[in-house]
């Protein structure tokens, strides 16, 4: 069984890999590292020319962040390759071969599987936890702008509060509803409509004007964080319903 | 020995170790946990050096934010994999007999 396999003592020592070279590889690793420290500890420190030049031209950004200026302004391509990799790996995890649970009339996406048998004090703990870290995940992704935050950390402890709701066991999510598709490809799909609008006004996809900068990335940043907080959830239940289901056929 | 010097170091450390057990374990899982910690090692070093003075570098800042973000996507896809090994073959290490 998947679970039970994982830690059994005989694999600690295995990869086909004789003691000898185990040793060998350590010693070499080693070796490898401290020739590593050595270059940092000499190397001089390269001139903080990016550093400055980022710094000079925040004003140019629409955000006073100079992390978030340079995720969502100066380089934000490659924000959006990421979304666009989250999305491929939100769409090949989507349950598409999973048994869609108990056929309803109407799919919801937040179902309550045991209403009752439920615990008063985790339930009671949820009541508080959930609403809270939503609000956190607000306030994270406001913030963005001015200090440390923004999308990506908003998106994580928003998922986090759903990760909690599965993990309670009262509650499921089930993927196979229109909403969740729309949610999951939301922050691309408004990434590319603003480069797209840009590019028709402007002329340049990326390159946002500066009066409308701010207000460009806060749409981009809204959207990124519904589609991360989607995607974050739906990796932790996909893989949980997974193993779940390769148990329940191992037992049988 | 300034602190970034102390944090870069402790990066390279986590990048041995973790590129020991990617070479060394059997278990997907085991290696895959390895290439996390490889990974961390690496936002460590690029985390501390990106500090001159009074100055932060935003550059190296954003870059991990992307490649933590892009680390856990490649994990679960990773596990999924894992998962679907199992289910075709039962077996999640190379050297276990079938």
């Amino acid at each position: 069984m998947f679970l039970k396999l994982e830690f059994q003592e005989h694999k600690l020592s295995s990869a086909g890999l004789s003691s000898a070279t185990r040793y060998l590889l350590g010693i070499l690793i080693t070796v490898l590292s401290a020739a590593l420290a050595f270059v940092i500890i000499r190397s001089e420190k390269a001139a903080p020319d990016l550093a400055t030049l980022a710094t000079n031209k925040l004003n140019l950004s629409g955000v006073e962040n100079p992390v978030t200026a340079v995720l969502l302004n100066f380089r934000s391509y490659d924000t959006l390759l990421e979304i666009a990799v989250l999305l491929i790996v939100a769409v090949s995890i989507l349950p598409d071969r999973l048994p869609i649970p108990a056929a309803t009339a109407k799919i919801q996406f937040l179902s309550n599987m045991h209403p009752h048998s439920v615990n008063p004090v985790l339930v009671g703990l949820l009541k508080w936890l959930i609403p809270l870290a939503i609000v956190m995940g607000g306030y994270l992704l406001w913030t963005g702008a001015y200090t440390p935050g923004g999308a990506f950390q908003a998106g994580a402890v928003v998922a986090g509060a759903g990760v909690a709701l599965s993990l309670a066991g009262h509650h499921r999510f089930i993927w196979q509803t229109a909403s969740v598709r729309i949610s999951l490809s939301l922050g691309l799909l408004m990434f590319v409509m603003v480069a797209a609008a840009n590019a028709i006004i402007t002329g340049t996809t990326l390159q946002y004007p500066t009066p409308y900068a701010g207000s460009f990335i806060l749409i981009i940043e809204v959207a990124a964080t519904v589609s991360i907080a989607a995607t974050l959830l739906l990796l932790f239940t996909q893989l949980k319903a997974m193993v779940e289901f390769t148990m329940k056929g191992n037992n049988q | 020995m300034t602190q970034d010097l102390l944090y870069s170091i402790a990066g390279i450390v986590l990048f041995g170790i973790g590129l020991f057990g990617v070479i060394a374990a059997a278990h997907i899982i085991r290696k895959l946990i390895a290439i996390n910690i490889m990974g961390i090692g690496v936002f460590m070093v690029l985390l501390a050096t990106a500090r001159h003075g009074t100055i932060t570098d935003p550059l190296p800042h954003a870059m991990v934010l992307t490649g933590i973000v892009v680390a856990v996507a490649g994990t679960a896809l990773c596990l999924w994999l894992a998962l679907q090994i199992h289910q075709l073959d039962n077996t999640t290490s190379k050297d276990q007999p079938q």
